[in-house]
């Protein structure tokens, strides 16, 4: 899995799926700067059903507030949230 | 509901904030009852020894859907979580769950005395 | 009356007035969490001792162990620097075991506000702080702080000033989050005991600030 530095741009992939994910679905799609690499920890997928997980990395995403909303109220606001690494896509 | 199903699920709230089911930010605090702090306890102890994860709990607080969300208490829906995840986890069968809920019962009318009454 | 109502005008050690509870009529979920409990105790998944240890544990975690870590922070530099490195290693040098998350820690400053929340759920830094308040696990407070957060704070008393940009944590996954709220104007006489004293619940959270001294 492609390993992201911190600064590095990305996106949050555009699924749905129907069970137990811990990505927002109102970041998806978005995209952010890497914050800092966190982890690696158990992906919450696996755990969710009690089956042994894979360790993936997590990554702390910065959002500006105005790409997530479309508002340019306060242009330098900002949301942070963690992802894990396959829920991130390169540029 | 008009619009057709997104896949978006209930508890995945951020930004949704023109939600028909919007209320007031809460005020007052309040302490928990002592059942919900032994279900709480029980909850961690789990993840502690290894019967189901943090996950496991979310996932079913999750498949029970907006209406327990809104129905019910915090705690009412963890003990509804924890019980699933034991059963999942083989932990106990449905059948001794059955019994021991009967027997509880039948021990007395408030939660002291049915509690106090067992271990 | 099986029991006197001695809980009901105190404030248990979270600051919270009690809830009735042992003398009401029994209910479903009660049933059910005396036989799960029993059941875990004979199965030998937990012990009546764990349980009753777990609980104390939560009573005995207030704000005021958050505060005590701010304080710190505002009193020491190098404390300060260590605990926005790694929150959860500068917390456990001061006795405070964050658990299995990790912590981090995020400063308020002059050009900058940090709020937390959980839009998944109500992850919070209970092991720092206790349990959560009401308000923190509503759907108002985990819809809107991520999309309005200056109108959700200023419902909170606090209206922060354009040029201070807003950072929201959304608290997703492994990690936990403590603000450190500014140290208030006036406060160098004070010693850490006294600073801490001025840490209240909602500056770590950050829909407030610290109160002046």
């Amino acid at each position: 899995m492609q390993v992201f530095e911190p600064g590095t741009e990305v996106r949050v992939r555009r699924m749905m799926p129907p069970g137990h994910v811990r990505t927002p679905a109102y970041l998806r799609g978005h995209v952010g700067r890497v914050e800092r690499v966190l982890g690696p920890f158990g992906n919450p997928e696996q755990l969710a059903y009690g089956h042994t997980p894979d360790r993936l990395p997590l990554y702390r995403v910065r959002f500006r507030m105005a790409d997530v909303w479309g508002d340019e109220g306060h242009r330098d606001d900002t949301l942070d949230a963690e992802i894990y690494a396959h829920w991130l896509e390169p540029l | 509901m008009t619009e057709p199903f997104d896949g978006k699920r209930w508890h995945d709230m951020g930004g949704a904030v023109a939600h028909p089911l919007m209320g007031p930010m809460p005020g007052d605090d309040h302490d928990f009852a002592i059942w919900e702090k032994r279900v709480d306890a029980l909850v961690i102890l789990s993840g502690l020894k290894g019967a189901f994860t943090v996950d496991g709990l979310r996932r079913v607080l999750e498949d029970m859907g907006e209406e327990a969300f809104e129905t019910m208490t915090y705690y009412e829906r963890w003990v509804a979580s924890l019980n699933q995840n034991l059963l999942e986890a083989g932990t106990y069968s449905v059948a001794e769950l059955a019994e021991r809920m009967d027997a509880v019962r039948a021990r007395g009318t408030t939660y002291g005395a049915a509690s106090d009454a067992g271990v | 009356m099986p029991h006197d109502h001695h809980d009901h005008d105190h404030l248990s050690p979270s600051g919270h007035p009690y809830r009735a509870d042992q003398d009401q009529g029994l209910t479903y979920w009660q049933v059910m969490e005396i036989a799960i409990r029993e059941l875990m105790i004979e199965k030998g998944l937990v012990t009546a001792a764990e349980v009753q240890a777990q609980v104390d544990a939560m009573d005995a975690r207030t704000p005021a162990q958050g505060a005590a870590v701010v304080a710190r922070a505002w009193t020491d530099p190098a404390f300060r620097d260590r605990l926005l490195a790694d929150g959860s290693a500068a917390c456990a040098e001061m006795g405070f075991d964050v658990g299995p998350m990790k912590l981090i820690a995020v400063e308020n400053t002059a050009d900058t506000h940090n709020v937390v929340v959980c839009t998944l759920c109500s992850c919070y830094p209970r092991n720092l702080l206790g349990l959560p308040p009401d308000w923190y696990k509503s759907r108002a407070y985990r819809s809107r702080t991520v999309r309005e957060p200056r109108k959700v704070l200023a419902e909170f008393g606090l209206t922060l000033p354009d040029d201070v940009t807003v950072r929201v944590h959304d608290s997703t996954a492994d990690m936990r989050y403590l603000v450190v709220p500014a140290r208030p104007a006036g406060t160098n006489g004070l010693d850490e005991t006294a600073l801490a004293a001025l840490v209240t619940r909602d500056s770590m959270i950050g829909v407030g600030v610290a109160k002046a001294s």
